[in-house]
């Protein structure tokens, strides 16, 4: 225990990670919009691109929504460690008493609350942008809940190993969206199983264990890919 | 069992790879000739299939091969991880194109072995999917590699990915069992008969056999590459290569 008696224990580490990163997202509230924005556009790009037919809109609308989901998540991923890389402070934050992987929980947890969960307060006006009744609004926020998370969660480990690369982006994409996939076939399936009468508890169940697993092992991961990035 | 140890040194495991690479490329060229002649010879023409069941002795080797080789570069990785040894790190790179290749091959032969049968190139089935999900596993793999200039923190980056992209290759060996897919499932299994006639399962694993050594073959040749690059001015390397013998 420091001698000014602050805490240096796991769960200070995540609600100084998590407390820092929302004031600097509030700080800089553009970057945040600006995924959203991004998020909108793209959304919008596909009834352009596939044609108006509220049929094929409403077939396509959940997985539409999960992909671009996926792909602003991706968007976003570049600010979790770059900024903190580039002034230092990332290499402050190894050298800290509070454990790194607690650190590092508390930065993807404020990345989640500036990311996915603004792209779920969206989400319903998009589906209505596709026809989606309430019903699979609500399905798919629930898959979004349990998706988004583990987005960041594995979107940390991928953005940390890409840490000053160049052909950033890309690689990041490269490396990221495989590991993407499960998360997006429960996902969309959970809606499109809702819409058949189906059940939607085992799609939900296999999300859940996604969320969990990623919760216990991407820290940990993370971790590691910053401290190769570091070394 | 200590002597085993020095090998894990680039400057002793060269020679020794050098000396092995054409045996294992050798007994895959015969190995591949048997099986090929059983295969497209020997074997009888399918009930259902016809002739066009033959590709088996493609598809089956490659797409073991490109899982066993993913498994086998994630097993690299962890010794890298854990003893830093840099051999460990060489050879899970010299890996990676050959998996790369044989997981191509696995889809291609796939779709043409698909349209015949299934009437269509492409399913997005879960197998299939998967199996591409592994494809751009690779790649990102050797992206990621490339990218990095520093090659120490290239190896842990990459070693780190494949650790990581490891899970995805029991979900591609369990998938024709927890999905409802167009892939057939198992018709070979360690605790069970064979459902297939014994001839073509003898086809069949003598071209994995080949697959497997050419494998072998192919990531000594190109780890002997990868030595080169990475020690090139090391001591050993000038003094090997003046005093050389063919």
């Amino acid at each position: 225990m420091p001698i000014d008696g602050s805490r240096t224990g796991a769960w200070a580490g995540f609600a100084w990670g998590l407390r820092r990163d929302l004031r600097l997202a509030v700080r800089s509230i553009a970057e945040v919009l600006v995924v959203l924005g991004f998020f909108f556009v793209v959304v919008t790009l596909f009834p352009l691109g596939v044609g108006p037919d509220p049929r094929i809109l409403q077939l396509i609308g959940a997985g539409v929504i999960w992909v671009c989901a996926m792909l602003a998540c991706l968007m976003s991923l570049t600010r979790l460690f770059a900024a903190d890389l580039a002034d230092g402070t990332l290499e402050q934050m190894l050298l800290a008493e509070m454990p790194f992987g607690a650190i590092v929980c508390g930065k993807i947890g404020a990345h989640w609350l500036t990311t996915g969960w603004p792209l779920m307060l969206c989400t319903p006006l998009v589906g209505v942008q596709f026809g989606l009744d309430a019903g699979e609004v609500g399905v798919l926020l629930l898959t979004l809940a349990l998706g988004t998370p583990v987005l960041s969660l594995i979107g940390g480990i991928m953005g940390a190993l890409t840490l000053g690369l160049r052909g950033g982006g890309a690689l990041l994409a490269l490396l990221l969206l495989p590991l993407y996939v499960p998360v997006l076939i429960f996902g969309v399936g959970a809606v499109d199983s809702y819409s058949a009468g189906l059940g939607i508890e085992g799609h939900l169940s296999i999300l859940g264990a996604e969320l969990l697993v990623a919760l216990v092992g991407a820290p940990l991961a993370t971790a590691a890919a910053v401290r190769i990035a570091i070394d | 069992m200590a002597w085993i140890y020095r090998y894990a040194s680039p400057a002793t495991f060269y020679p020794v790879a050098g000396m092995l690479a054409p045996w294992f490329m050798a007994a895959a060229a015969l190995l591949a000739l048997a099986g090929l002649y059983i295969g497209l010879i020997a074997a009888p023409t399918d009930f259902q299939q016809g002739d066009a069941y033959r590709i088996i002795y493609l598809h089956v080797p490659a797409a073991w091969m490109s899982m066993l080789i993913y498994v086998v570069m994630a097993f690299y990785g962890v010794l890298y991880l854990a003893f830093n040894t840099r051999l460990s790190a060489m050879m899970m790179s010299a890996l990676a194109p050959t998996g790369a290749m044989f997981t191509f091959l696995a889809l291609w032969t796939g779709a043409l072995w698909g349209r015949p049968t299934w009437g269509a190139f492409w399913v997005w089935d879960a197998r299939l999917t998967s199996e591409l999900i592994l494809l751009f596993l690779y790649l990102g793999f050797m992206a990621l590699h490339a990218a990095i200039d520093d090659t120490r923190r290239a190896d842990k980056a990459a070693a780190l990915v494949a650790i990581v992209g490891v899970v995805n290759v029991p979900i591609i060996y369990f998938s024709v069992q927890w999905w409802n897919t167009l892939h057939q499932g198992a018709s070979v299994s360690v605790t069970a008969s064979p459902k297939m006639a014994s001839i073509m399962l003898t086809g069949m694993l003598v071209m994995g056999l080949a697959a497997w050594m050419y494998a072998i073959g192919a990531a000594l040749l190109r780890v002997q590459a990868i030595i080169v690059e990475r020690e090139a001015g090391a001591d050993w390397l000038g003094r090997y290569l003046k005093g050389a013998k063919a």
